[in-house]
């Protein structure tokens, strides 16, 4: 339970690895924490996650086996977690970005993108909604991207995934409007992790630690959507606007 | 086959909030019309339990339960006035706003009440509240002579202070158990006699907070009620303290004596629905609170004031809790031993460095605690203090206020609290495992629970 002043007791992060993730958890209040459940695949950095969170002071961290993919497991995925005790704030942190070229290529890479970052997030995004609708309170917290906001040249088969979560996301949010849940929608730019690693830094590229403040700020105010850093909503709401001949010859 | 999504509301679904509108959650709201009602719907419960909610008084998450069956017991709101008995049989749900309308006129009054009186009945044993008379008198439990409940496998008994063991232990365990033993259906308990609806008060101006506890360790045991407000933006803890009785009735003018027990409490405003973050801050409150000290007399004796004004001075607004804005509020109850009278002290200054406003700043005497295990009072000092919410750092401030109170033997109101942790409550109320066996015995398949007990790991 989310105490009056908004410190959480226990949280659950779909993409265990995820450095943004990560760093959301350290920066969450964390006097009331006593129990974070890391989900992803079996790896040394799911254990170094485990390993860091807990050396930073966080107690009750574990790790659970997930696959975004594997969307029949889902359902008794969340169950087990949920029966375990409430969760007061779950981060739906995964996703690949893949190689658009490689992708371009080979149709099955870009399935798999799709499965992962779309398809993936809606099997357990939903099951998360049922129970956090059932306990009556919690937050969602979805990672979309501002490659959503407008899909480019460039990187068009993961914008297009983030595309269809971020509106997953949106009318999640409003199905639970009301309710005690909460869906917190994130669009990052571009933020320096080991997904952007050896790409070309696009203007206003962030740290992670950058976005982390921004959703612990968000959710401590009852946001729905935020933009990290903030300002980028300013430059894709513009950017949106742009008609598709001047779009197409931006740099990429 | 048309499917509704498990995600739409469903009837009787309801966001419920503590009076400090933080941290809400859903629950089914049902409002059972008798006890047979109350049987079933408990035999009913589903896997996230069931819980009584009365008027929604309590500041934090008490009477709230995410996800679970909450039973809004206005429907058992009977009133039975036994005069000969000096007793008040009288349903859960009753409220005593409702039991002083019927009661006061007749010549009695409540053995005990909180600073306002939209409370219920059911809400005042579970909470086991405390008044103006605690150093006399003791909390509202202590006058409770028999209460009904319906336990944890839907079958409503009988629970009393005397009896066997098994029975005083259940009784105890509700008194003060936060609503976490059953769903309490009637209860009855002692009243006082009065000839007057009027309180015969002494106002005195006290220049600090040295000033203020002095005055009240000399003179409190001379009333039957006794508090203090603290101008708590004022690095003087400077305060007013109010004391008095029940006026006889030949204390008033000969032209009132005929309506001496006339009782007509008013509500003079509501506020408004919505009200913008940040209205009470230090600004508006030190201001406040000047004109809040300044009004007080330096001394005046046996001024003759209505139970309203003396009582329930905030039940002339309804809906005060708006004013903190959509952030909500706190409040910091606490009690400690008068071995550590400095923590009231220590507790204004970290409070005022915090920059936290209080205008609500009360500072009462304890007496003696009762059988409760979970029961708040103990000998004492205690303060409370209203905080928005939204006060940067307050909850490290708070955390370093629980630590002090912890390390003094105090412990903090479960009917106030929102935000302490579970290892806090172990930690203060060392009858816990005690309440918890009873409970167990209660309520065997845990059926009662709410966001407070899981908060609180209770």
């Amino acid at each position: 339970m989310n105490d009056a002043l908004g410190e959480p007791q226990s949280v659950l992060v779909l993409g265990g690895t995820s450095e943004i993730a990560l760093e959301t958890v350290m920066a969450l209040p964390r006097n009331r924490i006593r129990r974070v459940v890391l989900a992803g695949r079996p790896s040394t950095a799911r254990d170094e996650a485990v390993a860091a969170l807990t050396s930073a002071g966080i107690l009750g961290v574990t790790a659970v086996d997930f696959d975004a993919r594997n969307t029949t497991d889902h359902a008794a995925f969340v169950n087990e977690i949920f029966d375990a005790g409430d969760i007061d704030v779950t981060l739906l942190a995964f996703g690949i970005l893949g190689n658009q070229d490689e992708a371009e290529a080979d149709a099955d890479l870009a399935v798999d993108i799709a499965t992962t970052n779309y398809t993936g997030a809606v099997s357990v995004g939903l099951r998360v909604a049922q129970r956090l609708k059932k306990q009556g309170h919690g937050s969602l917290v979805v990672f979309s991207s501002v490659a959503g906001d407008r899909a480019r040249r460039s990187n068009f088969i993961y914008g297009s995934t983030k595309a269809g979560l971020d509106a997953f996301a949106q009318g999640l949010g409003d199905a639970l409007h009301g309710s005690g849940a909460h869906v917190l929608v994130v669009r990052p730019g571009m933020v320096r992790t080991k997904m952007s690693a050896g790409l070309k830094e696009a203007p206003m590229t962030t740290d992670a630690n950058v976005v982390a403040a921004i959703v612990v700020g968000a959710l401590r105010k009852g946001k729905e959507t935020v933009y990290a850093p903030g300002p980028l909503r300013y430059v894709m709401a513009g950017l949106k606007s742009l008609p598709r001949p001047i779009f197409r010859k931006l740099p990429s | 086959m048309s499917a509704v999504s498990p995600l739409r509301l469903a009837q009787g679904e309801q966001l419920l909030t503590g009076w400090g509108r933080t941290a809400p959650s859903l629950a089914t709201v049902h409002c059972p019309a008798s006890v047979g009602d109350v049987e079933q719907a408990v035999a009913e419960a589903g896997g996230r339990g069931i819980l009584a909610r009365g008027l929604g008084r309590s500041y934090g998450d008490a009477a709230q339960s995410g996800g679970a069956t909450v039973l809004d017991l206005k429907g058992l709101g009977s009133i039975e006035l036994d005069a000969a008995a000096a007793t008040v049989t009288a349903g859960a749900g009753a409220s005593l706003d409702d039991i002083l309308k019927q009661i006061v006129p007749a010549g009695f009054f409540v053995p005990v009440t909180p600073g306002t009186r939209m409370i219920t009945v059911g809400g005042a044993i579970a909470a086991d509240v405390h008044g103006k008379n605690h150093h006399l008198e003791g909390s509202f439990g202590s006058h409770v002579q028999r209460l009904g409940i319906v336990d944890g496998q839907g079958h409503r008994r009988e629970l009393a202070p005397a009896g066997d063991a098994e029975v005083r232990e259940s009784f105890w365990a509700t008194v003060g158990g936060m609503g976490l033993t059953g769903i309490m259906t009637d209860a009855t308990f002692d009243v006082i006699p009065i000839t007057s609806s009027l309180i015969s008060v002494d106002t005195e101006r006290a220049v600090d907070l040295d000033d203020v506890m002095e005055s009240m360790i000399a003179n409190d045991d001379r009333y039957r009620y006794s508090v203090a407000w603290i101008d708590s933006m004022h690095p003087s803890g400077r305060g007013v303290i109010t004391r008095g009785d029940h006026a006889p009735s030949d204390q008033l003018p000969a032209e009132d004596r005929q309506s001496a027990l006339a009782y007509d409490p008013k509500v003079l405003a509501t506020a408004p629905a919505f009200v913008p973050g940040g209205l009470l801050n230090k600004l508006t409150v030190r201001a406040f609170n000047e004109a809040w000290f300044r009004k007080a007399p330096k001394r005046r004796e046996a001024e003759l004031q209505p139970i309203a004004e003396f009582f329930h001075p905030l039940d002339f607004v309804q809906e005060w809790n708006r004013v903190y804005g959509p952030g909500g509020f706190v409040q910091y109850q606490f009690v400690v031993p008068d071995s550590a009278s400095e923590i009231v002290g220590k507790a204004l200054r970290k409070l005022r460095k915090v920059g936290a406003p209080s205008f609500l700043t009360v500072l009462k005497r304890f007496g003696p605690a009762n059988a409760g295990p979970l029961s708040f009072p103990q000998p004492g000092w205690t303060l409370a203090a209203d905080v928005p919410a939204s006060v940067p750092g307050l909850g490290q401030a708070l955390d370093q206020l629980d630590e002090l109170v912890a390390g003094a033997g105090g412990r903090l109101y479960l009917a106030k609290d929102s935000r302490q942790s579970p290892d806090m409550l172990a930690r203060t109320y060392p009858r816990l495992a005690e309440w918890q066996a009873i409970r167990d015995r209660m309520d065997p398949k845990g059926l009662f629970t709410s966001d407070l007990a899981r908060r609180l790991s209770l």
